[in-house]
């Protein structure tokens, strides 16, 4: 539950990125302006709950999935995001499978290390691989195993 | 082995450059609607990817339509224009009003209610 009113708002650094990429070079986005867009991603944000929800509740499920999301988009005459959107959709789970390769390896070899001494050489050198990859990927993991918690 | 490494690295990175808003905010947000229990992360995703979509669009949007075509400026006024006109972009009049003059308001309001004494 959000506790403070700005918790609702987008990082202005964020929006303020985001809107620049999107303009051509050299214009200036006042900041009254920056603010405006800001309040409006948030509610664009309540506005695609809401009719996302309103799919998963017509399906009778109470956890909204991404075809809710696809058709809230579709919904409010944003067709112009769906393909962006499966696109990015796809990169996303390809990298999570890949995550969750990793994250399954990484008990095997902890179960094996337990099971035997064995073999010790090669798995001194997975360890190594997988402290690698678990510098890169921790911080994110955690992350999202709190939302999951949610 | 270093090879496939190195793929794996830019890979990782390329997902996380997919999006730049933050996810957990984007959560926050939904969560505050009262009927939502539940959110898959697919759809969590999806909704932040969308928002910056949003984002850039609304800001085009605005931009190219802008009333001072001169200008290379992107103001209030312009979003304000482009909630008004555009349908899709309707549903943010309500935080995106059309600013106006004290002065025109009170001159329309009077002539409100000299419309309303002719009855």
């Amino acid at each position: 539950m959000a506790e403070r009113p700005e918790d609702l708002n987008l990082p202005n650094a964020v929006i303020t990125r985001i809107i620049k990429e999107a303009l051509p070079d050299g214009v200036n986005v006042s900041k009254e302006a920056r603010r405006a867009i800001s309040q409006a991603a948030s509610v664009f944000v309540l506005y695609a709950t809401s009719c996302a929800n309103n799919f998963a509740m017509k399906a009778k499920r109470k956890t909204l999935n991404a075809g809710d999301v696809l058709a809230a988009m579709e919904e409010m005459e944003f067709e112009r995001f769906l393909e962006p959107l499966r696109d990015a959709l796809e990169v996303y789970k390809k990298d999570q499978r890949g995550r969750k390769e990793v994250s399954e390896q990484k008990r095997r070899d902890k179960e094996r290390k337990a099971d035997s001494e064995n073999d010790k050489s090669r798995e001194e050198e997975e360890e190594e691989e997988e402290e690698q990859q678990r510098m890169e990927e921790e911080p994110e993991e955690e992350a999202e195993e709190e939302e999951e918690d949610n | 082995m270093s090879q496939t490494n190195s793929g794996k690295q830019s890979q990782a990175s390329e997902a996380k450059k997919a999006i730049s808003l933050p996810i957990s905010r984007v959560r926050l947000i939904m969560k505050s609607s009262p009927d939502v229990s539940s959110i898959n992360q697919d759809a969590l995703f999806l909704t932040t990817k969308a928002t910056e979509l949003f984002v850039q669009h609304l800001a085009l949007t605005s931009f190219n339509n802008r009333s001072q075509t001169q200008a290379n400026t992107l103001d209030y006024s312009d979003l304000a224009k482009t909630a008004e006109e555009s349908d899709t972009f309707h549903f943010l009049t309500d935080i995106l009003p059309k600013k106006i003059l004290a002065q025109d308001y009170l001159k329309s309001l009077e002539q409100m209610q000299d419309e309303d004494s002719d009855f």
